[in-house]
């Protein structure tokens, strides 16, 4: 469904990406994880328009959409959510969630009945009234879901929904992304909440200062010793492995 | 639909006024509210709710106040096509504006200050070529008939501006319940986000400097009807600009009836001032600037957003008296 | 085409006129390079410190160059005031309120100053008002060479304050990162107040050195607004020399401009310059820098 191949991208002499490739197949729950700075979210913006990348394609549901405009994406089916929450203060849930309904839908009415439904399964649906400003953390980070839910899509990249929750609110989002998955929609994440990735994730990508370090399932990939220095930082992995040959 | 009704309410009940007021000079202030809320309503659609303030609408203003002007006198067009096309080169100035400016991103104090420029250069213009009558100034030859879009008496002018201005509003309301005003406030207050959900922020700013646009230089069609007289700095010279922005702050922008409260509010402050000061130079003009200062800094949302907390006020207050009681 | 004769007297005016312009335009690049605000009210400030210049004269007798010593002060504790107790309490988080906010307060000023000071148009006469010295065949007047050093000391003397004071270190940190300012105990009100005072003090020099060769009325300032505005965008907002040499540079257009286009029309090149710089190249063609 999403074919990402030989992306690049230098922002002044930082490398943001380095030859990222990757391929999410439809109808599955993906992740790319990765420490701090890693260039997740730089990735995702290159992903849906928002950056160009120097060098290398974007492909999505066989089409290139490299260098489209986000709006162009969006109308293609594939929308993502932000990390930095960014509700439309001021407008209430539910006019926020109808911007993303009107992407298929003219009728401002069919629109708001819409974004009522969508509300519903996110959770939202007795916030519906009042301002978006006004939400909590977890309540923004819904809103963030329902919003890119509301325009249909095929694919939907959400940006760490669930940091900034407490552990019971995490619990209550884990079910709705399984949700929307099982309404048929591809669903990739960035996250840095394991709990979750470990939980949802059928396939999971490590990035690490640009790059792709290691792939697999959840429980595969934490393994990875890569993986363990990329967070833990050099000479860990090792160590770890010490300590648990000398506790056997 | 609630709000349509009330608008229309508020119209009809405007439109009693030519019958009960027999005064030309009272007549004559309705008027003048009317042609500032048209003007602000103008600048409300793009500056209200599109979030673009804009510090230069006499470029629209102006454009089609000298189109009707100039083919009336220059070339004998019937001031009834004038009309017509006065809105429509209005229109394709502020597309011409807002395709350089939006193309390329520019917004905030960045746009304020171009279209400020781009409003200057056609002043500059206007002041320089022939066909305007340049510095001197165009006069539009006095006879008074329908068919001539000139009246003689106010009643006529008044029925003229309250159509345009209910034109205007008819089509705010239509921003406010449909998906182009929904886009148009989604990119407002969040651009980034807007484009994300699949909306074409270009397009949609284009479409509402457009038909702010139209309707400014209709506004600006009407004054040259009106008053039969243009030059540089009363088409395209900053107190329009000024007055069409200071309109809808005062009353409240992105809001239906703002600009309808804000006309109201400076006529009524003007008349005040002049009553009192008896027309000192500059007094009436300093209430404006001050009232600027004080609704921007105190009341950002203008008298509309006081109606709409009093509203709310009211409503909450029977529960707090209940509450009192129990 | 008119020949060298007439051309180079002309980027000669040219160039003295758009150092009183640069004047202008250095209170204007250092209130924007450190509150990140575009002050509207620039014009009708200025045209206060020509009317403060204007009656020190009148009625004091006080001469305008020695008037450098009261006005600016004078000044700066307005602008200080105006910033603390009216701008910085208007933004609400959007620079578009503070144009606005500008703009109010340059409209409250300009029809006050029509009020009090009516609408005639006032000059001073000075014993040196129309005193001309001989440069490359140019006739210049000594107020305006007065002027063009003038500017060049003022830009000079900004940029020793930001460079090496105290005051200028804490005002460069609170351009740049105002959260954290505050956080370490700089008082980052007093930090902008004394900026826009700092920037409005400018326009006091402007004042007492543009008078001589110049004139004042309530309208004044508006010919000055746009083209300081120009002179910032095109130097950088923020650049002291930007605003020197976008000053010549905007004098040097003007001047050529009327003298190929005509007096009116030749105003177009400038804000011809200013759509362009704005649209292609608004962190200015020198950069942006504080």
């Amino acid at each position: 469904m999403l074919e990402v191949a030989g992306i690049s991208k230098n922002f002044g002499g930082v490398q943001a990406a380095r030859d990222v490739g990757f391929t999410v197949p439809q109808g599955v729950i993906a992740s790319l994880i990765g420490p701090n700075g890693a260039g997740k979210t730089t990735l995702f913006a290159m992903i849906t328009g928002f950056h160009r990348p120097d060098r290398g394609t974007v492909r999505f549901c066989g089409e290139d959409i490299t260098g489209l405009s986000p709006e162009a994406i969006a109308r293609r089916g594939m929308v993502r959510t932000f990390q930095l929450v960014q509700p439309f203060a001021g407008q209430t849930v539910r006019d926020n969630i109808a911007v993303g309904a009107h992407l298929h839908i003219a009728s401002r009415a069919d629109a708001l009945a819409y974004a009522g439904a969508v509300a519903r399964k996110v959770g939202l649906g007795d916030r519906l009234d009042i301002d978006a400003a006004a939400l909590t953390v977890a309540g923004r980070k819904r809103l963030e879901v329902a919003r890119a839910l509301a325009t249909r899509p095929k694919l939907i990249l959400l940006d760490e929904v669930m940091a900034g929750l407490n552990p019971s609110e995490i619990e209550a989002v884990i079910p709705i992304i399984r949700a929307i998955r099982d309404e048929g929609v591809t669903v990739l994440l960035i996250e840095h909440v394991m709990q979750a990735v470990m939980s949802l994730s059928e396939h999971t990508w490590v990035l690490n200062q640009g790059e792709i370090i290691a792939e697999g399932t959840a429980s595969k990939v934490v393994a990875d010793p890569r993986v363990i220095e990329a967070y833990l930082g050099k000479g860990m992995a090792e160590r770890m492995r010490a300590r648990e040959a000398a506790n056997a | 639909m609630r709000s349509l009704l009330l608008l229309l309410a508020v119209f009809i009940a405007i439109a009693a006024v030519p019958v009960l007021i027999v005064s030309e000079f009272w007549l004559d202030v309705v008027i003048m509210t009317l042609y500032a809320a048209l003007l602000g309503q103008a600048w409300n659609i793009l500056g209200g709710y599109g979030g673009q303030f804009s510090f230069g609408h006499a470029a629209y203003f102006g454009t089609g106040a000298y189109t009707v002007a100039v083919l009336q006198v220059q070339f004998g067009v019937n001031p009834w096509i004038g009309l017509v096309a006065g809105g429509l080169t209005a229109g394709a100035v502020a597309a011409f504006i807002g395709f350089s400016t939006f193309r390329y991103g520019l917004r905030g104090s960045y746009f304020a200050l171009v279209t400020l420029a781009f409003a200057e250069v056609l002043r500059i213009l206007s002041n320089s070529v022939d066909f305007t009558g340049a510095g001197v100034g165009i006069l539009i030859p006095l006879e008074r008939s329908l068919a001539n879009l000139q009246f003689a008496s106010k009643t006529s002018y008044f029925w003229l501006i309250w159509t345009m201005t209910l034109a205007a509003f008819l089509v705010v309301w239509w921003i406010g319940n449909s998906r182009f005003g929904a886009r148009l406030m989604a990119v407002r207050d969040n651009e980034e986000a807007a484009r994300a959900l699949g909306v074409d922020a270009f397009r949609v700013k284009m479409g509402s400097i457009v038909l702010s646009g139209i309707f400014s230089g209709l506004a600006g069609v009407f004054y040259a009807q009106y008053l039969l007289y243009l030059d540089p700095s009363i088409a395209y010279g900053p107190a329009v600009s000024i007055e069409s922005l200071l309109v809808p702050i005062i009353g409240g922008m992105g809001t239906l009836f703002g600009p309808l409260l804000g006309a109201a509010a400076i006529h009524a402050v003007s008349e005040f001032t002049s009553e009192v000061t008896g027309d000192a130079p500059g007094i009436s003009l300093a209430v404006y600037g001050a009232l600027l200062v004080v609704m921007v800094t105190f009341m950002p949302r203008g008298l509309a957003g006081l109606v709409t907390r009093l509203g709310a006020w009211r409503r909450a207050r029977p529960l707090v008296a209940e509450r009192r009681h129990a | 085409m008119p020949d060298l004769a007439i051309i180079v007297p002309s980027v000669l005016n040219g160039i003295t006129t758009g150092a009183l312009y640069a004047l202008v335009a250095l209170g204007l690049t250092l209130i924007y390079g450190v509150l990140h605000i575009i002050n509207f009210a620039h014009g009708a400030l200025l045209m206060l410190g020509l009317y403060a210049v204007y009656y020190l004269k009148a009625r004091f007798g006080i001469d305008p160059y020695v008037a450098l010593l009261i006005v600016p002060p004078g000044m700066f504790a307005l602008g200080y005031a105006v910033q603390r107790g009216i701008i910085g309490r208007a933004s609400h988080g959007r620079d578009e309120n503070i144009l606005l906010v500008t703009l109010g307060l340059a409209i409250v000023i300009e029809n006050l100053s029509l009020f009090f000071f009516r609408s005639d148009t006032r000059i001073v006469d000075t014993p040196y008002s129309f005193e001309t010295v001989e440069i490359l065949g140019a006739f210049l007047p000594l107020p305006k060479l007065v002027a063009f050093v003038g500017a060049i000391v003022t830009a000079a003397l900004l940029w020793l304050i930001m460079a090496r004071t105290d005051l200028g270190r804490a005002i460069r940190a609170v351009a740049k990162e105002k959260k954290g300012t505050a956080l370490v105990g700089i008082d980052t009100d007093h930090v902008y107040a004394t900026s826009y005072g700092l920037g409005i003090a400018c326009l006091g020099v402007a004042a007492c050195l543009l008078l001589p060769s110049y004139y004042v009325n309530p309208q004044v300032g508006h010919g000055f607004v746009l083209i300081a505005f120009t002179i910032v965008v095109l130097g950088g907002m923020g650049s002291f020399v930007g605003a020197l040499i976008g000053g010549f540079v905007i004098g040097v257009v003007e001047a050529m401009g009327g003298l190929f286009l005509g007096e009116s029309l030749g105003q177009i090149g400038i804000f011809a310059i200013f759509i362009l710089v704005l649209i292609f190249r608004p962190t200015g063609l020198l950069g942006h820098k504080v």
